[in-house]
């Protein structure tokens, strides 16, 4: 496993590919460096075709008989839907700027994870089999047939991309390698190709509402014990709702924040922050996941599972959503919910209740970012905050790919940070903001079998961390992203261990200063505070 | 298929076609094939084949909004945006425009471009990386004006812009006749591209024929035409006939043109024609990214997909019906008792 391979020998790996041309490279599928297939029955629950059990290592797929034909007929179904697909398709001059761009190529060095040479797998098949050119010369104008092996190449290597969006912003004509993985795996879907980190929760969010299946009386359960581990540390007793109609608020935020640390005390921030602020929120058990694995399904299956956002909000009766923090969730309801299953007419335009301040630029969506939220209530000074509580921890922030690529919230979160800490510290230019690195796991890889892959894929972030840390003892790694969450804990305990991960609203509730609380001498993680707790001038 | 079949191929695919022109002119006479034909045949295939490229990109629908945001978005008043921020991640209309004409014009994400440094220390490490912006900066323009220049052979009189275009690139008047640095930048640049995808290893992983033929194809143009312009001196004045036959749709062939003007006409015949099938398609089709050419306001108004269609959805009630003993036992509110 990839836990054994000591960091350094993870880093013996040369970037130069072979002088071999790469088109008749057969892929091989290596162990760490996939996740698991999918299990049938996560398929059927959502009538996707081909549930069967299967895997990776397997030489046969038990593809459907007329595999060919099906992959074909959507490929040219979505070159005629997506003018995206179909131009990036056409237009790509192989400049290879966007060639060391991608985290993956980085820390891997397999050449085939070059964006430009990820997407060629895709385009090659298409040259050969939509192209004239591609049609008469073959192989010398760049076209390869589709063959049994080159689906597996597909499968492995669009489940290698974590749709980041960085190799994006480099390319000349903004060819944007995590539409093509989409639609990639769109097609590996119609075969019922899919990993089962994927198919799971989606499954899963299907039926109960969020990808961890918590049913509705334990994802209560869990919120109300949040809520007794508040009272131990502050002194005092949140009362959060749930499906409660008439609220003025919707609050939906990823499940993995109910379910495992550090994302665990980001949730318990927002509860401590709902019952300061006095709003009239609600959770929803139904709604109960901000991130939705369809988007790394197909577009439809992204559609079915956001359309819970609306629908809860308007069975319900609320005014407007707020959403916690987590990337493709973000990059989902910003650039698509509205498409998807708006116009929300049901809704109003976000108000801050505190400050009267209008959320002009969710006008449309209705669905504000708690970021955009709290810097607005914080700079408006409706937040007593007392940023020495977290003077134990020197910060950085990491930009999550989403947020960042896809939407633009950079400024947000900093000032939020820099609200409610003293010691913030920038990792290195080209790392940050929009040229921010992908934690390694995301859209849909951050499973425990793939760890290799995730180790390698987070080498850059890790290593601007690193930085940091040898340069200002920053030990403490912020982001606002729930798969961050979950997935740089395995990686700074691989790459930099000295350093530990939070959410920005854990960090927010450590510096609230709470109406009626007791004297606080620990954190929500039950770590002393400085100067205060039983550790005092140890 | 690898870098010595690549090169190969292609580099044999155009001497090839100099060969064809060569022959076909030299031995065969076929002045009429070379030198009004097949220029008008390319020309129209250029065109129709064009319009038909950005026709079929254009007639595909957007069904979403996805540009890729390079900076903070607008969000509350305070917090500041500035014009990078406007123009890399815009809010509108204008700053779209802006963002486009950055991309076409001035190469903007190629100038943002970094080179890895793996290794050594810190293992990961960017340095800036503006070559290949610089080659590709100067190999455009520099093309760009070539062209321009070659609007005299199609003009009389000479438009203004044409003479000006003129005299700036032939600032520097050491030789006669004229030196004019646009060709020879434009030999500089595509050497640079080309090497650079011969020396660099990823590059010449990734590279196809489909990368070297073009390349090729420039060097053969810019060799006749510098070969014609400083050393073999071709007779121009016949040459301006047949242009001018040309595009007074009148062709006229004179005598005494030599066999190397008809070689550099076919290898530009055979760019235009080429042009539209090609990953040059790009001069097109960088005005049409969705990445690029949309404004990041979608929270802001509604992007309409125009092939949407209902989808099947897990709804509350068959939530409920799902749950509902577990969620009446937890104290959760019911729609149905």
């Amino acid at each position: 496993m990839a836990e054994e391979i000591k960091p350094e020998d993870l880093l013996k790996i040369d970037h130069r590919p072979p002088v071999r041309g790469w088109m008749n490279i057969p892929v091989e599928i290596k162990p760490g460096m996939h996740c698991h297939a999918c299990e049938p029955a996560r398929l059927e629950v959502v009538d996707f075709p081909n549930p069967r059990q299967w895997s990776a290592m397997d030489e046969d797929w038990k593809l459907p008989k007329d595999w060919k034909q099906i992959v074909m007929e959507g490929f040219e179904d979505r070159l005629e839907r997506f003018r995206s697909f179909q131009l990036f398709m056409d237009i790509c001059v192989r400049c290879g700027a966007c060639a060391d761009k991608c985290h993956f190529f980085i820390g891997s060095a397999d050449p085939k994870n070059m964006p430009v040479m990820r997407a060629e797998l895709l385009r090659s098949i298409y040259r050969r089999n939509f192209t004239a050119s591609g049609k008469v010369f073959g192989v010398f104008a760049g076209g390869r047939d589709l063959n049994y092996d080159r689906i597996k190449e597909w499968w492995y290597y669009l489940y290698q991309c974590t749709e980041c969006r960085r190799c994006s912003i480099f390319c000349p004509y903004g060819i944007d390698m995590a539409e093509t993985t989409i639609i990639g795996r769109e097609l590996t879907n119609l075969l019922g190709l899919n990993i089962d980190w994927i198919a799971a929760p989606v499954a899963f969010c299907y039926r109960t509402g969020n990808h961890l299946g918590i049913q509705p009386h334990a994802y209560k359960e869990m919120i109300e014990f949040f809520v007794d581990e508040i009272e131990d540390v502050t002194g005092v007793r949140c009362d959060p709702s749930f499906n409660r109609k008439g609220a003025e608020i919707l609050f939906i935020t990823p499940s993995g924040d109910v379910f495992a640390d550090p994302g665990t005390w980001t949730c318990m921030g927002y509860i401590m922050l709902f019952h300061e602020l006095g709003l009239d929120i609600t959770w929803s058990t139904y709604a109960s996941e901000g991130g939705n694995f369809g988007y790394f399904t197909s577009h439809e299956m992204a559609k079915r599972l956001n359309a819970k956002m609306y629908m809860e909000a308007k069975r319900l009766g609320v005014k407007w959503i707020l959403g916690g923090e987590c990337g493709h969730m973000w990059r989902v309801v910003n650039q698509y919910m509205d498409t998807f299953n708006g116009p929300a007419d049901h809704l109003e335009v976000p108000e801050n209740p505190l400050t009267g301040t209008v959320f002009e630029n969710a006008k449309s969506t209705k669905m504000t970012h708690i970021m955009e939220f709290l810097a607005d209530t914080i700079k408006n000074k409706k937040l007593k905050l007392d940023p020495s509580r977290n003077d134990q921890l020197k910060v950085t922030y990491h930009d999550s790919c989403n947020p960042a690529r896809g939407m633009g919230l950079l400024e947000e979160p900093r000032y939020v940070i820099k609200s409610v800490c003293n010691n913030f510290y920038e990792m290195p230019h080209g790392t940050t903001r929009e040229q921010t690195f992908c934690c390694g796991g995301g859209a849909g890889l951050n499973a425990g079998e793939d760890m290799e892959l995730r180790f390698r894929g987070g080498l850059p972030r890790a290593n601007a961390v690193k930085h940091v840390h040898e340069q200002y003892g920053v030990n403490m790694l912020s982001c606002v992203c729930a798969i961050d969450r979950a997935v740089f804990p395995a990686l700074m305990e691989y790459w930099v261990p000295e350093v530990d991960v939070t959410g920005v609203c854990e960090m927010v509730a450590n510096a609230m200063v709470l109406e009626g609380e007791k004297e606080k001498t620990v954190d929500l993680r039950n770590n002393p505070l400085p100067g205060r707790g039983d550790t005092e001038d140890v | 298929m690898n870098i010595i079949l690549s090169l190969t191929v292609s580099f044999l695919a155009v001497f090839g076609l100099v060969v064809i022109a060569f022959l076909g002119v030299w031995a065969a006479h076929l002045d009429v094939l070379f030198g009004v034909i097949i220029p008008y045949l390319a020309v129209i295939t250029f065109f129709v084949g064009i319009v038909y490229r950005v026709v079929k990109w254009g007639k595909c629908p957007v069904p979403f909004r996805i540009p890729s945001t390079c900076g903070q978005q607008k969000t509350l008043p305070w917090i500041k945006r500035t014009y990078v921020d406007k123009l890399d991640n815009p809010s509108n209309m204008l700053g779209v425009v802006g963002r486009m004409f950055l991309e076409v014009v001035c190469f903007r994400s190629l100038f943002r471009n970094l080179k890895l440094q793996f290794g050594d220390g810190q293992y990961v490490k960017y340095t800036s990386a503006k070559w290949l912006w610089l080659g590709a900066i100067v190999f455009h323009y520099s093309f760009l004006i070539v062209l321009i220049r070659h609007l005299r052979f199609f003009t009389d009189p000479l438009p203004l812009f044409v003479k000006v275009t003129e005299n700036i690139d032939g600032f520097f008047q050491i030789f006669l006749p004229t030196l004019y640095q646009s060709g020879f930048l434009l030999g500089a640049a595509v050497t640079y591209l080309l090497l650079r995808r011969v020396l660099d290893a990823k590059l010449r992983f990734i590279s196809l024929p489909a990368d070297y033929f073009p390349l090729f194809l420039i060097l053969g143009l810019l060799t006749t035409g510098i070969l014609m312009r400083y050393v073999l001196k071709t007779d121009v004045v016949s040459i301006k006939e047949l242009t001018m036959g040309l595009i007074h749709f009148n062709p006229v062939v004179p005598e005494g043109v030599s066999s190397l003007f008809y070689i550099h006409l076919f290898l530009v015949s055979v760019l235009f024609a080429y042009l539209p099938f090609s990953k040059l398609s790009h001069m097109a089709g960088v005005f049409l990214s969705p990445t690029r050419n949309l404004s990041n306001n979608n929270r802001m108004v509604r992007h309409i997909n125009p092939w949407d269609y209902p989808v099947k959805v897990h709804t509350y009630e068959a939530y409920e019906d799902d749950f509902r003993e577990k969620m009446r036992d937890a104290g959760l509110p019911l729609d149905k008792e």
